[in-house]
């Protein structure tokens, strides 16, 4: 999708999902991208005719952050979480839930960021309740480590998945 | 997080999904379907499992919608019906594409940033709820 960028999104041991993306910036500056509603507007879920309608982010330990998305055909998309640990600026850890949850238990997710010669690694790990849910939200269109496992189904998806692109011209 | 929530509609093809899709057996069955229509006997003979057993795997199957009746033999074959792996298909694709997309906007955002940032201070009049850096 986007050359030149080491975007990666796989899975770590049972319940957890592992997103990792670095950045040429200082963490500081990276750290403040991630906790101020002005700049979180501008960069999160921003994407395919989806907006940011609100957005609040209260930094420390026990704050709560809230988004709210619209999407194109009018559908609402809401998330709410509770800090858990804060740490400028490398770590925010918070749990999270969506307005209309459709997998079981809260999810867990932690930021943690570092710098290197300029450039900052953000790695986001997300936890979910169990190993179940995890593997159901990771499925094998994300992490090919995952897709070696699932030789059958992978097939099947591909397949499916190509149909699909035909009619939604993705 | 996870990109587009699904409508409930779909919330629930993906949860009934999702735990049909969670058993290797299921997954094989399904693999076989993508072949062509199949009898339950001759989808239980790679599986060193009774007709019984198989028989419960296809209705796991059936109610996540991913496998159908046939009507028009005796043996009833079962076929692949694709629509709620599509509906998932697009949700996982959604899920990688979210966190794709907004860190290259994350991205684009630093780059308009960092002329401003020689050293490391909010480009945003801080807030209250801001901590110290």
């Amino acid at each position: 999708m986007h050359r030149g960028s080491d975007f990666k999104a796989e899975p770590r041991g049972e319940r957890e999902v592992v997103i990792t993306r670095s950045f040429a910036a200082r963490r500081e500056l990276v750290f403040e991208a991630l906790i101020r509603p002005a700049l979180i507007r501008q960069w999160l879920g921003a994407l395919k005719g989806w907006t940011m309608v609100e957005c609040e982010f209260d930094g420390r330990v026990g704050g709560a952050y809230r988004y709210l998305w619209h999407g194109p055909n009018g559908e609402r998309m809401g998330l709410r979480g509770v800090i858990l640990e804060f740490r400028a600026p490398e770590l925010i850890v918070s749990s999270e839930q969506y307005d209309d949850p459709w997998y079981p238990g809260d999810a867990t997710a932690a930021f943690t960021l570092t710098e290197q010669g300029g450039r900052t690694t953000v790695v986001l790990t997300v936890t979910y309740a169990d190993r179940a849910t995890r593997d159901a939200v990771l499925g094998t269109g994300m992490a090919s480590g995952v897709a070696a496992s699932y030789d059958g189904l992978e097939r099947i998806l591909s397949a499916v998945t190509e149909s699909h692109v035909d009619r939604e011209e993705r | 997080m996870h990109a587009r929530r699904p409508d409930r509609h779909e919330a629930a093809t993906l949860d009934a999904v999702f735990s049909a899709l969670a058993d290797g057996t299921r997954r094989d069955i399904l693999a076989r379907l993508m072949d062509g229509p199949a009898s339950v006997t001759e989808l239980a003979r790679p599986f060193a499992m009774s007709q019984p057993a198989v028989s419960k795997h296809l209705r796991v199957l059936e109610r996540a919608g991913l496998v159908a009746r046939g009507q028009e033999a005796q043996w009833r074959p079962r076929r692949l019906n694709a629509g709620p792996l599509r509906t998932a298909t697009a949700w996982l694709a959604d899920y990688r594409e979210f966190w794709e997309g907004s860190f290259d906007q994350l991205d684009r955002l630093l780059d308009s940033l960092d002329g401003s940032a020689s050293r490391p201070r909010s480009p945003q009049r801080r807030g209250n709820d801001a901590p110290r850096l």
